[in-house]
């Protein structure tokens, strides 16, 4: 298959610390690749090597048919990059971000600030195109800096966490976006923490740990590995509890977790909520909590290691 | 996905207009940054007038005649201050992410690095014409000649090119831009203190005298006071070029090799 972003076996040592111990990847073009991992696990570690902004110490890298260590050069004229912590110019307006991006790309003077307008109306940044970008939010800098990567409309994306520290409405509007990007043919490597957003936007899923990749597959393929769902349910009384997870380990067909009174289950059937009720009415057990509700990255870790996701210490080895 | 022509390398011309491009970017900056301009505007303004009016008369007997002795001597200081803006726009884009996206452009691989050192030299030049602007409104006259007076803003911004190494290298090793403020602060005044810059080396202690003589800053400082107002040009000429050229020997590849790997 025709593969946009291609890597195999890449490695990166900081001192001590591993930070990536031969990383695979592959995203067809066209295609969304969601890169999915705790704090530490080398999601933004890969994608600065992808970028051509840090060699790997092993392995390979392509981006567009380009190695990135020897055609660096070529491999920047194919992507866009938005980093984890936008990368605008605070002192320039928004349109001067653009502008010094479109001249440096190539484009004349004319031609640049049509495409810093255009840009600017689709990020719905136009009222403060004449702003410099130290007064805007979190969400229009996040807007900004996702707007001047794709200046040189590149057929290649990297973005690395877009959605973190937005709120829920700037990011739904960053998933619009990006889906539209998409639509147009933009191949694009998405790195997240989030779950449910690799699920929105991405077509492949690989998730990486300590630098591994510990799962990789569709999102179907991963649920059904994982559990989609969480069910939770939190008896009002203790005795109940022992009733509680038997009920949902006969369900679910697997043992409960229990944290406190709350006893959580991962479903793959969204129909086994209301057999859940029912059961529950049946046993005359009366619960205070009943909720079913997407699993977060950290259930799907469990699920995939056996243990929750910690954060790496900062720049420690590994623990 | 439409087929991107891909281009081999940057040609030298095209490196050329993007460093322009990022030199123009760093000047535009100061529009929204009214404080930078006011530190490269205001306060070499203000260090004219405060020596002139209250050191002048003791230290020269008159106003005129100090601000005769001290005013090439305060565009060299100035020079100094004003090429710290190198290191602390580098370490800015460095910390804020910046260069990490220029660096994923297609564009010359020292574009980056050479727009700032463009950019400087139009601030230079800017504060070089300043303070001989607000020195002639004061009573500074020219002793020598226009080709003269050319010739000392040529040095001062070939000293400039090289001193800026220096500051790429603290922009490159600080934690913060406020760090390279401080660093200038604590840095480039005793250096410049300790000089002929304000005082006469004649009227200080034997010991301190030698240190004073060393010092580049008093040898550039005495190359401009010949160029502009007359007296010995040679000796002190050639050795601030050799200077000049010495900073640049050492730190240029130091500061190329710290960016590096910091970058
Ligand atoms: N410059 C560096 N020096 C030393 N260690 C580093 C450096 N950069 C990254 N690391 C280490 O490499 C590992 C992977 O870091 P990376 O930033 O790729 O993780 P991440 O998945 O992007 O995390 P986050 O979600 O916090 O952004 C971490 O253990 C980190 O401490
Ligand atoms: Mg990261």
């Amino acid at each position: 298959m025709d593969h946009a972003i291609w890597a195999e076996g890449l490695v990166k040592r900081y001192g001590e610390n591993t930070a990536l111990a031969g990383v695979d990847l592959a995203v067809p073009t066209g295609s969304v690749l969601g890169l999915l991992g705790p704090n530490g696990a080398g999601k933004t570690t890969v994608v600065r090597i992808l970028a051509t902004l840090l060699e790997a110490d092993q392995g390979q890298a392509r981006v567009g048919g380009y190695d990135v260590r020897e055609q660096g050069h070529q491999a920047r004229q194919l992507i866009g990059l938005t980093g984890q912590y936008a990368a605008v110019d605070e002192n320039l307006t928004g349109t001067e971000n653009l502008l010094l991006l479109g001249r440096l790309l190539g484009l004349s003077r004319a031609a640049a600030k049509v495409r810093a307008r255009e840009l600017l109306e689709q990020f719905g940044l136009t009222d403060a195109a004449s702003r410099a970008a130290k007064t805007f939010s979190g969400g229009m800098r996040r807007r900004l800096d996702l707007a001047a990567s794709l200046v040189g409309r590149p057929p290649m994306l990297f973005l690395d966490e877009p959605t973190t520290g937005l709120d829920p409405r700037a990011r739904a509007e960053l998933w619009t976006l990006i889906r539209s990007l998409v639509s147009e043919g933009v191949t694009v490597l998405l790195t997240t923490q989030y779950l449910d957003e690799a699920d929105e936007l991405a077509d492949t899923i690989t998730v990486i740990d300590h630098g591994r990749v510990i799962a990789a597959g569709t999102p179907e393929e991963l649920k059904a590995k994982t559990g989609a769902q969480t069910l939770a349910v939190r008896p009002l009384h203790e005795r109940d509890k022992s009733a509680v997870v038997a009920l949902l380990a006969e369900l679910a067909g697997e043992e409960p977790d229990t944290s406190g009174r709350l006893v959580s289950v991962s479903v793959l059937d969204p129909a086994l909520m209301p057999q859940a009720v029912r059961r529950l009415e049946e046993a005359e057990i009366t619960v205070t909590e009943l909720a079913l509700r997407n699993s977060s990255l950290n259930e799907v870790f469990m699920a995939l290691t056996g243990r929750p996701a910690e954060p790496d210490d900062e720049g420690s080895g590994e623990p | 996905m439409t087929a991107i022509a891909v281009q081999p390398h940057v040609g030298l011309a095209t490196g050329l207009r993007q460093t322009l491009t990022l030199a123009w970017r760093t000047v535009v900056q100061v529009r929204h940054n009214p404080w930078e301009l006011s530190d490269f505007s205001i306060q070499p303004i203000m260090f004219v007038l405060l020596f002139t009016y209250v050191f002048g008369g003791a230290i020269a007997g008159s106003v005129s005649d100090y601000l005769t002795f001290m005013l090439p001597g305060m565009i060299v200081m100035n020079m100094l201050f004003v090429t710290m803006y190198v290191g602390q726009g580098l370490n800015t884009d460095l910390t804020k992410g910046v260069f990490d996206r220029l660096r994923s452009l297609p564009i010359a691989r020292w574009a980056p690095l050479a727009g700032r050192i463009v950019a400087d030299q139009v601030k230079q030049a800017w504060s070089i014409v300043l303070v001989l602007g607000v020195g002639f409104i004061l009573g500074f006259r020219i002793g020598t000649n226009v080709l003269a007076l050319l010739a000392a803003v040529a040095l001062l911004l070939v000293f400039a090119l090289a001193f800026s190494w220096v500051s790429v290298l603290v922009g490159v090793m600080a934690k913060d831009p406020e760090r390279v403020q401080i660093f200038g602060f604590t840095a480039l005044f005793p250096v410049t203190f300790v000089s002929n810059v304000f005082v006469p080396v004649d009227t200080m202690p034997g010991w301190l005298q030698a240190v004073v003589k060393a010092n580049p800053v008093s040898i550039l400082s005495d190359a401009c006071r010949g160029l502009m107002i007359g007296g010995p040009v040679a000796t002190p000429l050639w050795q601030s070029l050799l200077w000049a050229a010495g900073i640049a020997a050492v730190f240029a590849p130091i500061s190329l090799w710290a960016f590096k790997r910091r970058a």
